[in-house]
């Protein structure tokens, strides 16, 4: 484990720096007109994110961000395993929330709107409704999937339902309900970012859309590395714990 | 001791169709059966004849239409009682907890304290050769000794009753012979009673006391024949002429039934 633990490190760190070399390519083709160069963002950066302005950007967003989290992992898990022990309803809602899943949620931004107004909670609202279904989809699925004959097991070793789902059905749907988790984490990320660009007065998402409105290449640049540089390391580290779980299986 | 350890009064099966369409699917029965305390009995017969729906109801997994079934003189009710332990023919590991977490697993709801939990399982993986494989994970053994990790489990608990559902199905036969021989041990130094169901008919007639033959659906004994084999035996039991006279009856017994299964209508006696 810790040695493919250290070559994904290995990789990400080749990767990194192709990334700057293409970065840098691409600078001196564009130019300053819609590009900044690794080396001036990366300053820019140093230097703006000790702002006061920046960092209570960065709180709401944090704010925004995990609590929409919380929603999604909360619900999508509760939903999951309820579809998933009951087949009759899951039968009937999987259908839905496949649905759903394919709806462009940007559609449903102005009902939220609506019904939340401008501010934290229509941005929570949309980074959570981004998250719920591909968590519940993926929790259904592992919790359909654990194997019948250890559910009979449980049975017979007379355990309670809630000690089956806790001491047996989690633990073997555990890798795939990660696997779900990894996507709501990301997409939750860009439904919270989406809130804040198209209606919101505070907020990166906001900071950003101010931004193009200003034409401040500077600021664009620095906030789509800071956003890409956090989802990335946020994703291998997630990847690394779900090798650690897989590692058994 | 006259009361048998597990006994089955008329015990019959019927599944009706999910839809609702059509007639309803006669599985099993009437089935009488009485099990002796410490004997091994084994169930041969085709495929779809109603096994598994057998083991099913005698653990309590599920209720029979009609008819009822008691261990140790009390009635069997939608649990599975405390004395009774399982073996399924699939891998049932736990993929997540180490070979001896997984023995442990049915030990740790017992009102037991942890010294003797401990014990226990350590005899375990040493009855079972699991010892040196005591902090691996399921996933880094092979078939057989996964099933091996499932007997070891069920053992732990100390079961009066052992119901073997085809627990070697999966593997190749030398193990199978090996297995068996393992199960015998086990039999005599337990002294539980064991009820083996296979389909195999040689496995039956070296390990069993008494095999009953099953019809095809709805399942019936047709037919229970007596081994009389000694109680300290093993798989060299193969070489004997008894043992093929024993094979031979069964396959007489079933040969029609087999047929019936897999569908053959002018089948002959």
């Amino acid at each position: 484990m810790s040695g493919s633990g250290r070559r994904l490190i290995e990789n990400m760190g080749w990767l990194t720096l192709a990334i700057l070399v293409i970065w840098q390519g691409l600078y001196v083709v564009i130019g300053d007109i819609a590009l900044r160069s690794p080396m001036a963002t990366l300053k820019f950066t140093a230097s703006f994110v000790t702002t006061a302005q920046f960092v209570t950007h960065l709180t709401e967003t944090g704010k925004a961000f995990l609590m929409a989290l919380t929603i999604a992992v909360v619900s999508g898990l509760a939903i999951g395993f309820w579809l998933g022990i009951k087949r009759f309803a899951s039968d009937v809602f999987e259908p839905f929330l496949i649905a759903v899943y394919s709806v462009p949620k940007i559609t449903l931004y102005p009902i939220l709107l609506l019904i939340f107004g401008l501010g934290l909670s229509a941005k929570v609202a949309f980074g959570a409704i981004h998250g719920i279904v591909p968590i519940a989809l993926f929790t259904l699925n592992a919790v359909r999937n654990v194997k019948p004959v250890l559910l009979k097991t449980a049975r017979v070793m007379g355990l309670s339902t809630t000690a089956t789902i806790q001491q047996v059905i989690f633990p073997s749907a555990l890798p795939e309900i990660f696997a779900g988790l990894r996507i709501g984490f990301s997409l939750t990320l860009i439904g919270t970012l989406l809130g804040e660009m198209f209606a919101s007065q505070r907020g990166l998402g906001f900071l950003l859309m101010n931004a193009i409105g200003l034409h401040n290449v500077d600021v664009i640049v620095m906030l789509t590395f800071l956003l890409t540089g956090f989802a990335g390391i946020a994703g291998i580290a997630l990847l690394l714990i779900n090798r650690r779980i897989t590692a058994q299986i | 001791m006259t009361q048998p350890h597990i006994r089955l009064t008329d015990v019959e099966m019927t599944f009706s169709r999910p839809d609702g369409a059509g007639e309803d699917i006669h599985a099993l029965g009437p089935i009488q059966l009485d099990l002796r305390h410490g004997e091994f009995f084994a169930v041969v017969g085709p495929s779809g004849c109603g096994k598994s729906t057998l083991l099913e109801l005698m653990i309590g997994l599920s209720t029979p239409t009609k008819g009822s079934i008691t261990f140790e003189g009390k009635p069997i009710n939608g649990s599975c009682p405390d004395g009774i332990g399982v073996v399924f023919q699939e891998d049932a590991s736990f993929a997540w907890l180490t070979v001896r977490d997984n023995i442990a697993f049915g030990l740790r709801r017992m009102a037991l304290d942890r010294r003797e939990q401990d014990e226990r399982v350590e005899k375990a993986l040493a009855m079972m050769g699991l010892g040196e494989f005591a902090d691996v994970y399921p996933s880094q053994l092979s078939g057989g000794m996964r099933q091996r990790v499932c007997i070891a489990r069920t053992l732990v608990t100390e079961p009066r009753l052992i119901l073997l559902d085809e627990p070697f199905g999966a593997l190749d036969q030398q193990t199978r012979l090996l297995m068996g021989d393992e199960i015998l041990s086990l039999w005599r130094k337990t002294g539980a009673t064991i009820f083996l169901i296979t389909h195999a008919l040689d496995e039956a007639a070296m390990l069993a006391d008494r095999i009953g033959v099953m019809s095809s659906r709805p399942g019936q004994l047709i037919d229970i024949v007596e081994t009389n084999w000694p109680r300290d035996r093993d798989s060299r039991i193969v070489e004997e002429d008894a043992f093929g006279a024993v094979t031979a009856r069964l396959w007489r017994s079933l040969r029609v039934e087999s047929m019936k299964a897999i569908g053959k209508k002018d089948a002959r006696p």
